[in-house]
């Protein structure tokens, strides 16, 4: 798989996942977002930002659970919660934000 | 009902596949929820030694995610004592792996706890499960 952007042909595995994480870009999430008709807002980008920061620290994309407390912490109570993140992302917050992210999928997902 | 499980982990990082499988399986497991410890023995205790650098092999280190674990509710990284004084190593060759206490209004607490040889053999007996790589 790839996604044509700018001219430029970035290769994706068989999930949609980037397969060369230093391909990523603003633009990159937001087209791979549109292929699934989510319009990335504010509060889409609080948490792909977050994961990327996760993942530059600890080299893995942490687990939903391991998210959602984080999230919680960093991002205020009433987002800490599966609740608010299903809201933005229902294909499951661990998968679709880390693909937006640019990440692979974490590690246990299936 | 959670079981205690315990990695024992007796390989370099590099050069084998060992210690990184360990480190997938305990984020795996540590996803369900169970009562985690690691041990650290024999060339074990390298895979948690500061100053890692891979560039030289052409692989991707992993070091940096031991200290991710305690984010899953990993924190008891037992360290053979005797494994180290044998490495000419000491507590400080190791990378400050913390974790924080959420009982305790998120203190970030030391996960290694150095241990002896015979404290290890106790802490192995006393486990349900224990997994050696």
């Amino acid at each position: 798989m790839a996604l044509e952007i700018n001219g430029q042909s970035i290769a994706l595995d068989e999930e949609g996942y980037l397969e060369n994480l230093s391909d990523w870009t603003p633009e990159i999430a937001t087209a791979l977002a549109s292929g699934e008709d989510v319009e990335l807002g504010d509060e889409h980008w609080d948490i792909i930002n977050f994961l990327r920061e996760y993942y530059e620290e600890y080299q893995i994309a942490p687990a939903v659970r391991v998210l959602t407390k984080a999230v919680g912490k960093r991002l205020g109570k009433d987002k800490g919660n599966s609740k608010y993140l299903y809201s933005l992302f229902p294909y499951g917050p661990g998968k679709q934000a880390c693909k937006y992210a640019g990440l692979p999928k974490p590690t246990g997902c299936v | 009902m959670s079981k205690k499980f315990m990695y024992v982990n007796r390989k370099a990082p590099y050069g084998t596949v060992y210690a990184l499988e360990s480190l997938e399986v305990v984020l795996i497991a540590a996803a369900f929820e169970q009562d985690v410890s690691l041990a650290f023995i024999d060339d074990g205790v390298y895979q948690i030694a500061k100053g890692q650098d891979t560039k030289g092999i052409g692989m991707k280190g992993f070091s940096a995610t031991y200290n991710a674990l305690g984010d899953y509710d990993v924190n008891k990284f037992y360290v053979e004592r005797e494994s180290l004084e044998e490495r000419g190593l000491t507590e400080d060759d190791l990378m400050p792996i913390v974790y924080e206490d959420e009982d305790d209004d998120w203190a970030e607490k030391p996960s290694v706890k150095i241990v002896s040889r015979a404290e290890m053999a106790q802490v192995l007996s006393e486990q349900d499960v224990t997994l050696s790589f």
